[in-house]
């Protein structure tokens, strides 16, 4: 517990002082195997403000999921990743694991395991190996899954929910680790508008707090609620700015070839789809 | 809630166990009354109270508890294999194992001169003993060692080959790709050794189909080691397979350390199915079979489902036991056979249900 404490003062004391939670120089990655191997990021840098919700966007095949797995340290990449200002390479497992916490788009899932079980996975990474969960692990389960409203069924086995209940466990078991940075691929997976909008507060709630929070969207108008904004398109960066910007709202619609123009309403960025060739 | 269901499991198969032990000393060639009634009055004959008092300590005894062990091991085998693999299609012979065991012992039936045939004939006699030609369940210490130890030997460098051939254990599709070449490639191999020494034939064919008829005390102790020794490494590594059901990615994410644990399951893997068949040779769907019935009663965490698969697999494997002693007493089947129509049968069950609801055989299957 005093480690714990210690540790989240030295996680605290760093944002406040250097404001960069993950930082990113020259990656570079691929994906396949032999001839089908193909360069999927090409030369990536990048600076995550701590305590902001930056949003990754761009269309289909940008190399979004791909740039996520590498700043959380899944795939092999060349370049330099930093997570609160040490070389993510460095960190052991279990202390990256508790700093960090993934959320993959398309996660299998233990059909046969408990909602309860499912979250308290996420614990993993502050149990000692042979030791049974802790009263803070369930006090930090249960407040996940109340966080995402599915503490009413975490007796059910993970293969009796639909996909956006399912959604919803895995998404707790991601804020389950109580990481500072919360890396999420397409959370929104199967979540109805009023889950999309809970889980739109519990991201809020998380910044409130100081965590950090990097999300792949595909729902722009979602991304649009974001601190920031990244833009990707073809394996690079085309631009990291405000979501209030106009040269954001440029670089977006850019990349969609036009085909989205972002409108303000009621006090809110939106992403309206424009037929081809159409005008604004 | 599921924590209680899957105690009470555990103890109902523990209860049912019990009862096949009971059961399972009592069935046999000698029949029930031969045996009971010299063990009630000893005094009225002394001769007659000593063969029977044999029969059920040194024969059925060791032989029945030997069953549970073996099925208890292909149980543990089947739950570590199916959460490894995130397949519930895997069994514990997908590493290859099944087929180095088999190479390794139609290697060693060669080196000895070849099979008697014992265990075809010795099985239609009920299972006399008064045979020491070299076969697979042959009561000659150093035979037997020497074909337990092949059976052993060849299903443990099966599975390495198969870790050389994947080049580590980082990626599940291609260990479990591996797996079905070396298991093609040794299977093709032990057809080719017997090819050439085709009085091996038999005392193969009767490894291939799987017996109880000889494990004694010293085999089921082996395997009652062995089983301790897995079941807690495997309770223990239940958390591991717990996360990689999350995905590797998100297994990884969480600190695990998967390069060294999954070796660690791997050699779980084939310690447990390497002893079971060295001691009983190739029994087949019991460790396909016992995980998927525990999951059909109850959910819960791979370290507690390893635990009960493992009971399940014993129960199986000690009442299919008891069933092909009795079937067609005094003779008797080879026990691979029943569980292979059995386990083919459960399966067959298993897809009708799904077509009858598709929700309950998801859970299942």
């Amino acid at each position: 517990m005093t480690h714990q404490i210690a540790h989240q003062a030295t996680v605290a004391s760093f944002s406040a002082m250097h404001l960069i939670a993950v930082c990113a120089r020259s990656i570079r990655a691929s994906l396949g195997n032999g001839a089908a191997k193909t360069e999927v990021l090409r030369g990536i840098d990048l600076r995550l403000p701590a305590g902001r919700w930056t949003s990754i966007v761009g269309p289909n095949g940008a190399g979004k999921s791909t740039l996520l797995k590498v700043l959380a340290g899944l795939l092999p990449h060349t370049g330099t990743v930093d997570l609160l200002g040490q070389p993510l390479h460095s960190l052991p497992n279990r202390t990256r694991a508790r700093q960090l916490a993934w959320l993959g788009q398309n996660e299998s899932s233990g059909d046969d395991l408990t909602v309860l079980d499912v979250a308290m996975l996420g614990r993993l990474p502050h149990q000692p190996w042979l030791a049974a969960p802790s009263a803070a692990d369930h006090a930090a389960v249960e407040q996940a899954l109340k966080a995402t409203q599915a503490w009413d069924w975490r007796c059910r086995a993970l293969g009796q929910l639909s996909g956006g209940e399912r959604q919803r466990v895995l998404l707790a078991r991601a804020l389950a680790v109580q990481a500072q940075v919360l890396l999420m691929d397409e959370p929104l997976a199967n979540l109805d508008p009023p889950h999309q909008a809970d889980w739109l507060e519990v991201v809020q709630a998380l910044v409130a707090e100081g965590k950090t929070v990097v999300s792949v969207l595909h729902e722009i108008s979602m991304a649009l609620h974001a601190d920031e904004l990244v833009v990707m398109t073809q394996g690079r960066v085309t631009h990291q700015g405000l979501c209030a910007d106009v040269a954001t709202h440029r670089a977006l619609e850019a990349v969609f070839d036009n085909r989205i123009a972002i409108h303000a309403l009621q006090g809110q960025w939106v992403a309206m789809p424009c037929a081809k060739g159409g005008s604004r | 809630m599921n924590l209680r269901r899957a105690s009470f499991l555990a103890w109902a198969l523990l209860g049912i166990s019990l009862a096949l032990v009971l059961l399972g000393v009592c069935v046999g060639s000698t029949g029930f009354e031969n045996l009971v009634s010299p063990l009630l009055k000893p005094l009225q004959d002394a001769d007659a109270t000593a063969m029977a008092r044999q029969i059920v300590w040194e024969i059925r005894l060791p032989r029945t508890l030997g069953a549970w062990a073996a099925g208890a091991l292909l149980g543990l085998a089947g739950a570590v294999a199916q959460g490894l693999f995130r397949n519930p299609l895997a069994d514990p012979y997908l590493l290859g194992s099944a087929s180095g065991a088999s190479l390794g012992v139609a290697l060693a039936l060669v080196a000895m001169g070849g099979g008697g045939g014992m265990l075809g004939g010795s099985m239609m006699n009920g299972g006399g003993m008064n045979n020491v030609a070299v076969s697979v369940f042959s009561s000659n210490v150093l035979v037997r060692l020497g074909l337990t130890g092949a059976a052993f030997a060849g299903a443990v460098l099966a599975v390495l080959l198969t870790l050389a051939l994947s080049r580590g254990v980082q990626h599940t599709l291609r260990l479990l790709l591996a797996g079905v070449v070396v298991g093609v490639v040794l299977g093709a191999m032990t057809h080719m050794v017997l090819l050439f020494s085709p009085d091996s034939l038999q005392a193969m064919q009767a490894f291939m189909l799987g017996s109880t008829s000889f494990v004694g005390w010293t085999s089921f102790l082996l395997m009652a080691g062995v089983w301790g020794v897995c079941v807690i490494a495997g309770g223990l590594l239940g958390r591991v397979l717990d996360g990689l059901s999350l995905g590797e990615s998100t297994a990884h994410s969480l600190g695990l350390p998967l390069a060294p644990l999954r070796i660690t399951l791997v050699a779980v893997l084939a310690l447990a199915t390497g002893t079971a068949v060295a001691q009983t040779g190739l029994i087949a769907f019991v460790g396909l079979a016992a995980p998927h019935l525990v999951r059909s009663v109850i959910q819960c965490t791979h370290g507690r489902l390893i635990w009960v698969s493992s009971l399940m697999g014993g129960a199986l494997l000690m009442g299919a036991d008891t069933l092909a002693r009795w079937l067609i007493a005094p003779q008797e089947l080879p026990v691979g056979v029943l569980t292979a129509v059995l386990g083919g049968g459960y399966l067959l069950w298993l897809m009708h249900r799904g077509q009858a609801n598709p929700s309950t055989a998801g859970g299942a299957a």
